[in-house]
């Protein structure tokens, strides 16, 4: 049996191009929606790490937070925690650019800004956490 | 016919999000979403507070007094809010996608549940830090 003629039996109103188009075949079409759920599962840890490290301060100045800081445990969580707050804070924002902006251009001028935002902030996040911590 | 004009017909429209109430579910969603957009913008506030450490006492100085002024105070406060909020409805989240929890009444039991826990936790965090800030 040909597999159009599969096809035709399965679905009779669709052709095989019909099924492929918008469907692709790169096979990366759940990346953004695993990453997000991946991203979210490290977050959670991280972020109950912090709340209790903003809480467990022993102070709140200069010399205070960056000796906190310049520990290697603290700043290796912090890093790790940037980055992943970050690129989960990006996923996020372009689901909703995607929502709610329907003009091509503008969507994708939008997702590409936010991703250049989340990129370069967290890039600055970092080389502050690794200028006190080394 | 091809270049007659679409003529819109006056038909009654189906209902859209105006005429419904508001279930627990919905306000939750919407919440989710704006919760996100929130924190979202507080990774400024994170880039802020990093960055004035990085560059030196003074820098942290400015930074640790916009945190204790009152428009400051209230900042800090929804994102707290807004971050436990979103981290409790997010392993909501990650129940329904590994399929538990679709059941009306499972859901909205563990709205509330989501509710109670991020208002506690936010209490938790405030009545536990605010004695040590600004000091």
């Amino acid at each position: 049996m040909t597999h159009s003629k599969k096809n035709a039996l399965k679905n009779e109103l669709q052709s095989d191009l019909g099924r492929a188009r918008g469907l692709g075949a790169s096979h990366h079409g759940v990346g953004h929606w695993w990453h997000e759920r991946v991203t979210s599962i490290v977050n959670v840890p991280l972020m109950l790490w912090l709340a209790w490290s903003v809480v467990k301060m022993p102070g709140w100045s200069h010399a205070e937070f960056s000796a906190w800081l310049a520990s290697p445990v603290n700043a290796t969580l912090m890093v790790v925690a940037v980055i992943s707050v970050f690129y989960h804070a990006a996923l996020g924002c372009q689901v909703i650019a995607e929502d709610y902006l329907h003009v091509g251009w503008m969507r994708r001028a939008k997702v590409l800004l936010l991703q250049l935002f989340f990129g370069v902030t967290a890039v600055l996040c970092i080389v502050s956490i690794l200028k006190i911590a080394l | 016919m091809a270049d007659a004009p679409l003529k819109t017909p006056s038909r009654p429209l189906s209902p859209h999000l105006q005429v419904y109430r508001w279930p627990l579910g919905m306000a939750m969603s919407i919440l989710h979403r704006i919760s996100g957009s929130a924190l979202a913008v507080g990774t400024l506030m994170v880039v802020w507070m990093l960055l004035a450490a990085a560059t030196g006492p003074e820098a942290w100085a400015t930074f640790q007094n916009f945190c204790v002024s009152l428009w400051g105070q209230l900042m800090l406060f929804g994102w707290t809010a807004a971050l436990f909020y979103h981290l409790c409805n997010g392993i909501r989240h990650l129940f329904w996608d590994m399929g538990f929890l679709f059941a009306v009444r499972d859901a909205n039991r563990a709205g509330w549940v989501v509710l109670i826990a991020a208002a506690l936790m936010t209490a938790a965090l405030w009545c536990a830090a605010c004695p040590g800030m600004g000091e």
